[in-house]
């Protein structure tokens, strides 16, 4: 997956050329328009925006509709804004990656290092976890968040997370530690280093750039969820995704489409953020979901 | 009993048997060298003395202890790897201390340790640099020094030199072999290359296919191999092995059919044993024992000289290589490097039959003359 | 005869690989195991564990909805599969020809894969409502006749379900390709040059064959998003107007916690399991044969 800076040997006439960029352009604009008009209508007065252009920059700029989803629009029969919600997120993200990330870790470690008998199935088992369609474990993990009383929790959330985690995690540590030379884990061990003393002094120091893309993938993920959110949370626990499609899709009042854009972006903030910062990583770890390492 | 006692040993990944009953005694100070093709079980075993591979049935001891259920840092091994198997988020020093330090020496020593070593291998300006900032042949030497330190009873290099250009191994090479004189410590060295298997090695163990060929002093088994496979494998270019038949009328000899199909007698200074008038054989020559009548060894007693024609010239810089057809096959000669022969050309060849030896076409295995 | 501390240190990686192994073997395979197990259950509100064999198999084959969702499923995967492949190549290809600002213009098309599904909806489906949105734009901008109503339309709005994931996904299987563009041997294209391959010829015979691998991770991707797609239906038409842009798995999320149908649900979380677990098993197979 190295981003080699060769390009191709193809040559391409002016016309051709021409082409080409207008393509690209159009493209471009197809991609940035919707958080174009987003971004420039939740600056506008909700007055401009359902007798004006949407094309058109405000006239009369205002960060009200941000400071109201951020702080006092109505969310389910609350008027908490998104805020309390978009800590129940970090709260739910941060454990979850965290936790995650040191799974994933420890399983790569041990199906490349330490390999046994079967440990191909196992793998096979976490890797095919990654892709199940969530419904099939909706019914009984409902049953089960209940009877472990962590049901329409932040912790229950936590846990979710990490179990379907373990699969992407395992497979990012288990595809980037097999390229890792085992010879330095033989060598270690004739030094008498343990388990974990060559886990925490050899492996763990050179982690950090697939350490980097499993935290950006779980949180893109887990930041990102809806269905496990919508399904498991109760009003003290709710995710910034449902939090938002309850602002959007309430039906009483009057739609303040400008409040739903500020509520948007601030739940895609996070994660564009990250995208923005460590983008090279986040392309890597979608990739890395095509399974080949 | 040796300092080194592999008995009996097997190896088997499953149902498949990769090492078979392989016994091999090393004392102390020796330096054995196992040598064969890849994939004969030579880092299987290596692996096995060190404690990274479990052993399915036999033993291993060292220095009279049993050792088949004992952690790799439990055995008093030091191990240098082909890759070198430097930590790389590691200095040098670190990397050669670390096995001390997971051993629980403390510092003080430690450093001593590192400074003697350090300075034994000349290594001592590198000390605080990653091993990505070092060249080949400066990981070589860190690598080495990493096991030096532990001040091990056995070494085990496996293929170290491997990864090196062709003269920087030759220089590590005589390197290994100085150090070897000097701490006369016990060493297995894995490699496939013969040439070093030849110059370092006290003893060599060629192996192939799982099995121990043949385990002898270098000279042993370059000019006594026990069977088809060890004598072509040690030795480059390889020794000629010419179809032949047994002449058992008048004096013992070998029958060779020369470049134009005529058959050649070539006078044995023996009988192979249980041999008939007439059987097939295979007739091993080195390059050296078939030269032209000015090269041949003047402390030999039996020389053989016929003509032959020159198929192809190969000079080589000290040697030049000359082929020639006997036996219906190219053999080589090898002969001094001022030779002026062309191809086409006949010329005297002589056999130096002090070192023919003689192998069963159908076992590969010696017949030896009695 | 083995020290403790030895074989303390063989079963150490087990050990501490059990606790995932088993959460695995719980939550994934034991639910798993769970709802199929309900699947042929009378559940309704609640699980019940009163054996009806195939019946809430057949009661969902007999249900219009189901078959909604299923026929918009094969709708929404065929052109979501297609269009993102068809986008992707041709956006990769393009950005291979040493195009200046690359590295603006990638990142911009990869974007919307950082985005919530629930935001992508919350913006298409006002960029989409006729009565403030594009149709409402193009009309201030003095194209009377302007109209694009398919959010409102019961036959047309899966298709901007479609629209909406195609800007999702399509600049992810872009970034696929163009990896494996990059992958291709230079010496490979000038030896066809030298052959005297039209670019046409070039990428019809030489690059495009090279991608297969490309192809096969982009189909196996995009086909598994597209049987798990909820969140999207969700922000973007909630499932209307009507039920006409049901799928799967918003058919078996109201089945199962809205209509008190959890046995039906189940059956509906089983099949598209099984659709999935077709499309992946044979390719995670081979993936792990290769690796060994
Ligand atoms: N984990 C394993 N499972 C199954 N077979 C194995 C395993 N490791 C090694 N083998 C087999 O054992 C045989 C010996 O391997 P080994 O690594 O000892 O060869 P080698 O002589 O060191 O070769 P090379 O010169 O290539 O390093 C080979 O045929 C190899 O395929
Ligand atoms: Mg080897």
């Amino acid at each position: 997956m190295s981003h080699a800076t060769q390009d191709t040997a193809v040559r391409t006439g002016r016309i051709a050329r021409t082409f080409i960029y207008l393509v690209l352009l159009l493209f471009a604009l197809f991609y940035l328009l919707p958080f174009f008009v987003m971004l420039a209508n939740s600056l506008k007065p909700l007055s401009e925006i359902t007798g004006g252009n949407m094309m058109a920059l405000p006239q009369d700029w205002t960060i009200a509709p941000w400071l109201s989803a951020w702080s006092t629009a109505q969310i389910g029969v609350e008027p908490t804004g998104l805020r309390p919600y978009f800590l129940n997120s970090i709260l739910m993200v941060v454990p979850a990656v965290a936790i995650s990330t040191v799974i994933g870790a420890l399983n790569g470690y041990i199906l490349t290092k330490w390999r046994f008998r079967g440990d191909t199935v196992i793998f096979g088992l976490m890797l095919f976890s990654c892709f199940i369609p969530f419904q099939i474990v909706l019914i009984p993990m409902a049953r089960m968040l209940g009877l472990m009383g962590l049901a329409g929790s932040t912790p229950g959330l936590v846990l979710v997370h990490v179990v379907y985690g373990i699969g992407f995690g395992t497979l990012y540590f288990r595809n980037y530690y097999a390229a890792f030379p085992t010879e330095l884990v033989r060598a270690a061990q004739i030094d008498g280093a343990g388990f974990f003393q060559i886990f925490w002094r050899i492996m763990l120091p050179v982690s950090g750039p697939i350490a980097v893309v499993n935290i950006i993938w779980q949180f893109t993920n887990i930041w990102n969820d809806f269905l496990f959110g919508a399904s498991f949370a109760d009003l003290d626990s709710m995710p910034m995704t449902v939090a938002l499609n309850n602002l959007v899709n309430s039906s009483t009042g009057v739609k303040e489409y400008n409040v739903h854009f500020a509520g948007a972006i601030l739940a895609a903030l996070p994660t564009l953020l990250v995208y923005i910062v460590a983008g090279r990583y986040f392309v890597r770890g979608l990739m890395a979901g095509s399974v080949k390492g | 009993m040796g300092f080194l006692d592999i008995r009996n040993v097997t190896k088997s990944y499953g149902a498949v048997e990769v090492l078979h009953q392989v016994d091999i005694s090393v004392q102390e100070g020796e330096f054995l060298v196992l040598v064969g093709p890849s994939g004969c079980g030579k880092s299987t075993l290596l692996n096995m003395i060190a404690g990274l591979e479990g052993i399915t049935s036999g033993e291993i001891a060292i220095n009279g202890r049993v050792v088949n259920a004992v952690h790799p840092s439990k055995r008093n091994i030091a191990m240098v790897f082909q890759s070198y198997a430097l930590y790389p988020n590691m200095s040098v020093a670190q990397n050669m201390t670390f096995g001390l330090e997971m051993h629980g020496v403390p510092k003080p020593e430690r450093d001593k340790a590192l400074k003697d070593v350090a300075a034994l291998l000349q290594i001592e300006p590198l000390l605080d640099r990653k091993p990505g900032q070092l060249s080949g042949g400066q990981r070589q030497r860190v690598a080495m020094g990493r096991a030096l330190v532990r001040d091990p009873d056995v070494f085990l290099f496996d293929e170290p030199l491997s990864n090196l250009d062709a003269k920087l191994r030759v220089d590590m090479r005589t390197e290994i072999k100085k150090l070897h004189e000097k701490l006369k410590t016990t060493v297995v060295y894995v490699t496939h290359d013969q040439i070093e298997a030849l110059t370092l090695s006290t003893r060599i163990a060629v192996m192939n296919g799982g099995y121990v060929q043949q385990l002898g002093t270098p000279q042993e088994v370059y000019d006594d191999p026990a069977n088809v496979f060890v004598a072509s494998f040690m030795g480059s270019p390889s020794m000629n092995l010419i179809p032949a038949r047994l002449r058992l009328n008048g004096q013992a000899a070998v029958e060779i059919a020369d470049g134009a199909g005529q058959p050649v007698a070539l006078p044995l200074t023996g009988t192979p044993g249980g041999a008939q008038d007439g059987d097939a054989l295979l007739f091993g020559l080195r390059p050296e024992a078939l030269t032209d009548t000015e090269g041949a060894d003047r402390h030999a007693r039996n020389i053989v000289t016929f003509r032959n024609p020159v198929d192809v010239v190969e000079p080589a810089g000290s040697d030049t290589f000359v082929t020639t057809t006997l036996g219906g096959k190219d053999a080589i000669s090898r002969m001094r490097a001022d030779t002026r022969l062309t191809p086409g050309q006949t010329c005297d060849f002589a056999v130096n039959m002090d070192k023919a030896v003689l192998f069963d076409p159908r076992t590969e295995q010696r017949l030896r003359l009695t | 005869m083995t020290d403790l501390r030895t074989r303390f240190q063989d079963w150490l990686p087990r050990l501490v690989l059990s606790p995932s192994l088993a959460a695995v073997l719980v939550f994934v395979y034991g639910f798993i195991a769970f709802t199929l197990y309900l699947s042929f259950t009378d559940s309704r509100m609640l699980p019940s564990y009163d054996w009806v064999g195939l019946e809430n198999y057949s009661k969902l084959w007999g249900l219009r909805h189901w078959h909604t969702a299923i026929a918009n499923l094969g709708i929404f995967a065929l052109l979501y599969i297609t269009i993102c492949t068809a986008i992707g190549l041709t956006l990769a290809i393009f950005l291979d020809q040493k195009i200046r600002g690359e590295g603006l213009l990638r990142p911009i098309y990869l974007y919307p894969m950082a985005l919530s599904f629930i935001v992508t909806g919350t913006a298409w489906k006002w960029f989409l409502d006729p009565g403030i949105g594009l149709e409402h734009t193009m009309h201030l901008w003095g194209w009377e006749s302007f109209e694009f109503g398919w959010i409102k339309d019961r036959d047309m709005a899966i298709y901007t379900v479609v629209i909406a994931a195609v800007w999702q996904s399509s600049g992810f299987v872009m970034a696929m390709f163009l990896a494996g563009l990059r992958g291709i041997d230079n010496e490979i294209l000038k030896a066809a040059q030298i052959d005297g391959a039209s670019n046409w010829n070039l990428y019809r015979r030489i690059v495009i064959p090279l991608l297969r691998p490309a192809f096969l991770s982009a189909f196996v991707i995009l086909s598994h998003l597209a049987v798990k797609s909820y969140d999207l239906v969700i922000a973007l038409t909630g499932g209307g107007p009507g039920r006409a842009t049901e799928l799967p798995a918003t058919f078996m999320y109201s089945y199962t916690f809205t209509r008190n149908s959890m046995g039906i649900g189940a059956a509906s979380a089983v099949i598209m399991l099984m659709t999935i677990a077709a499309i992946m098993t044979p390719y995670l197979y081979a993936e792990l044969k290769d690796k060994g």
